[in-house]
């Protein structure tokens, strides 16, 4: 391409978007595999999702893990053996803080810096458009390859409920502090970890809690056999313990936990453990044994200062809260270049990498069992950065891999048949997602 | 590299109090180094001359006693714990068995680079080449015992403990890619030459050698001309 005015070329340079775990992740990865690289960050500071002074962070005062330490932890960069089993989010914060710090990330950002636009220019290039968040002039820079690494649990997935509700209706994501629960009546909809969370703040905080859900779950305790159940299931899994017997021995440890989960009022699971994102909760089922919080099912429609059940039952809460999860969300990209169908949902081989786009690649874009998921993203980037490496070092090689992998059939990477709604697009199996990778981060080996 | 690392998911090494000394210089302007001695010394075989002399150079300098109890997967697991703890990137030094646990442990962390100071990687080779100079503070040690290290072989102190040799048939690839350099002597009495050239060979080198010194080349003497090597050597590497 020859020059464009007013555009800058960073040449061999490898553009990030984002400064979460993922981001951060990519430009560390990237490094080694000797790119320069930009990353630009919207906030001021690193940490996404697990920063709470980003206006979009979805976590609240008092999110712990759900994944044990562990099972969450980059592979490179252990976290504190001395801390907790369940860190607390601020724990998270500054780990990513330190990863950040340790490997000399921060010098690699540009912070307050918002990407608008990334248009491919041919020749695998692309022309990457930053402003500062709330306006200002734009520019635009040239780059060899984009990875995205913009998060997708920011943007809200609102239900579409009709009828005027007459209280107080918000998503999840503005629920920031138990303060807004104390004393109120409270419905939270939805039985995602979101949802669970929130319930059971409730039934510490509100007067009175329904909670609603538009199926059964299984509810996983937190500790199995007095051990982190994502380390029991590691177990499970390493003994290569068939899916069959994984669920009947899921269900067992519920049977034992729980017990019956129609006695709290809850609709029977209509899908097997692990057919949907697992939900790690110790404490719902104990406050429904409370009577703290009541199990009701979806909801119909708002009637002015009622709420209308699909059971008929009318409740009248003064807040409701739903948890209903996030979209994904790429302004940025024309909707072709990732594949996107009508409803927004990208095609990507592994999830990761663009499939007529070769310097395209998105991190982080997945819904992990355990391991979670920060890394599944540092060895998602660990490939991105090999593949591109190879691009530039054997093309006649990089040509043969994209070969063989633009043939390997659509697959979930997930061995249970999830749900098929949409947060469930990027759900995998991470141990067989892993795998996967493994066999490609070979292929890409240098010769 | 290893994605299923199903022993850490399941049975998370326990951690246990560390004894870490550091000097650290008021102005650093080079990475941190983190010295790792094999169980049979403890840290003070490095806070001695090299820690201090590194931190005269500019490296915030730390030396890591391996726990009482443990095998090389809990010795690895306490240096990346402590190198991680680092406001930087480390540079990984071992020494002897520590060499040992510092190849295990690049396979986990990536170091910003590596020196593999008389390094114990080659088991029967080492217990070979001990038995002639020290056949009984050797015995035990060829049947899965400790090794007893005698003056002829190390500067004596009676903060020597005996100790056993674990085995790294085939550490994994370092991950990060970082450089790497094998020092020893070629007068060593518990590491034979041809296992320095072994080792070095497997990181794509040739050893760096300071004949007329015993295996611990951070006490006696001598100290000072292999720990200058050592960091003329860094100087370039991360330049
Ligand atoms: C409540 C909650 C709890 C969770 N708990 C766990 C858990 O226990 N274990 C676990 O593993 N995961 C958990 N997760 C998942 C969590 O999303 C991931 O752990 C992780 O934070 C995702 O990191 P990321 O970098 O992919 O995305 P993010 O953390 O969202 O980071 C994306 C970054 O990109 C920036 N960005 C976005 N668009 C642009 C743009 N156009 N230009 C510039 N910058 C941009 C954003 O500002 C942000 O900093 C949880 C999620 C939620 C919502
Ligand atoms: N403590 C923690 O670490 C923690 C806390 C919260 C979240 N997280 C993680 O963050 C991610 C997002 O979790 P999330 O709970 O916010 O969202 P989520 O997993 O997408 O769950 C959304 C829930 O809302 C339901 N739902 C969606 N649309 C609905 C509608 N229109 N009407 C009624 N119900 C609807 C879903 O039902 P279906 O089952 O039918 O899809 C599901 O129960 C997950 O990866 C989660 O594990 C972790």
């Amino acid at each position: 391409m020859s020059d464009t005015p007013g555009v800058a070329d960073r040449r061999d340079a490898v553009c990030v978007i984002g400064a979460g775990a993922s981001g951060l992740t990519a430009i560390k990865n990237l490094r080694e595999q000797g790119f320069a690289v930009d990353c630009y960050e919207r906030e001021t500071s690193v940490g996404g999702a697990w920063n709470w002074r980003h206006d979009r962070s979805p976590i609240s005062s008092s999110t712990h893990l759900i994944s044990s330490r562990p099972l969450t932890e980059f592979p490179d960069f252990p976290m504190p053996d001395d801390w907790p089993d369940y860190p607390h989010h601020s724990q998270v914060l500054s780990y990513l803080e330190r990863y950040a710090e340790h490997f000399g990330l921060g010098e690699h950002v540009w912070f307050g810096t918002e990407v608008v636009s990334a248009v491919p220019v041919g020749d695998g290039r692309w022309d990457v458009t930053t402003r500062s968040p709330g306006g200002g002039a734009e520019r635009t820079q040239r780059y060899a390859a984009v990875v995205v690494a913009n998060g997708h649990n920011w943007s809200p997935r609102m239900p579409e409920i009709e009828g005027e509700f007459r209280g107080r209706f918000l998503h999840a994501s503005a629920y920031k502090n138990p303060a807004i629960l104390r004393g109120r009546r409270v419905l939270v909809i939805g039985g995602g970890n979101t949802g669970c969370d929130i319930a059971v703040e409730a039934a510490q905080q509100a007067a009175e809690v329904w909670h609603s859900t538009r199926r059964g779950y299984w509810y996983a305790p937190k500790y199995v056999l007095g051990r982190p159940a994502d380390q029991v299931n590691a177990v499970m899994l390493r003994l290569r313990l068939p899916l069959w017997l994984r669920q009947w021995l899921y269900k067992r440890s519920v049977a034992t936990s729980a017990g019956d989960l129609t006695r709290y009022g809850l609709p029977e699971p209509d899908h097997r453990p692990y057919e949907t994102h697992p939900i790690v909760n110790s404490q719902l089922v104990y406050y429904l044994g409370h009577g703290r919080i009541t199990a009701v099912p979806d909801v119909a429609r708002f009637d002015d200062a009622a709420v209308e059940l699909t059971d008929g039952r009318r409740v009248e809460p003064d807040l409701v809260i739903a948890a209903t999860g996030y979209r994904p969300q790429f302004e940025f990209l024309a909707p072709e270049l990732l594949d996107l169908t009508e409803d927004g949902r990208p095609d990507l081989h592994l999830h990761a990498f663009a499939r007529r786009h070769p310097t395209l690649a998105v991190v982080g874009l997945l819904q992990a069992d355990s391991p979670a998921l920060f890394p599944l993203a540092h060895w998602q980037s660990v490939a991105v950065a090999r593949w591109l490496r190879l691009r530039t070092a054997d093309p006649v090689r990089a040509a043969a891999v994209q070969q063989t992998e633009s043939r390997r059939p659509l697959e979930q990477w997930s061995r249970a048949r999830v749900m098929p709604t949409p947060r469930h697009w990027f759900e995998v199996s991470s141990t067989d997602y892993l795998k996967v990778l493994d066999e490609l981060l070979k292929r890409l080996e240098p010769a | 590299m290893t994605l299923l690392r199903y022993e850490d998911w399941t049975s998370p090494v326990r951690p246990v109090r560390r004894e870490v000394l550091s000097v650290v210089p008021d102005d650093a302007t080079e990475p941190p180094v983190l010295f790792v001695p094999g169980p049979a010394f403890g840290a003070w075989v490095f806070a001695e001359h090299w820690l201090g002399h590194a931190a005269g150079r500019g490296f915030p300098a730390h030396a890591l006693t391996a726990r009482a109890e443990g095998g090389l997967r809990e010795y690895a697991h306490d240096v990346v714990q402590v190198a991680a703890a680092l406001p930087r990137q480390a540079v990984l030094v071992g020494h002897g068995v520590g060499a040992t646990i510092v190849a295990r442990a690049l396979g986990r962390y990536p170091a910003r680079a590596a020196v593999l100071v008389s390094p114990v990687l080659d088991r029967w080779a080492t217990l070979r080449h001990a038995l002639t100079v020290n056949p009984a503070g050797t015995v035990p040690a060829v049947f899965g015992g400790r090794l007893r290290l005698n003056g002829r072989q190390v500067t004596a102190d009676e903060r020597v403990r005996p100790a056993r040799l674990p085995s790294l048939k085939n550490p994994d690839k370092p991950v990060g890619d970082p450089p790497v350099l094998v020092v020893g002597s070629p007068d060593d009495k518990v590491v034979p030459r041809a296992s320095l050239d072994r080792t070095a060979a497997r990181y794509g080198g040739a050893p760096l050698l300071f004949p007329g010194m015993g295996h611990d080349l951070m006490t006696g003497d001598g100290w000072a001309e292999p720990i200058d090597a050592v960091l003329d050597w860094l100087g370039k590497e991360l330049l």
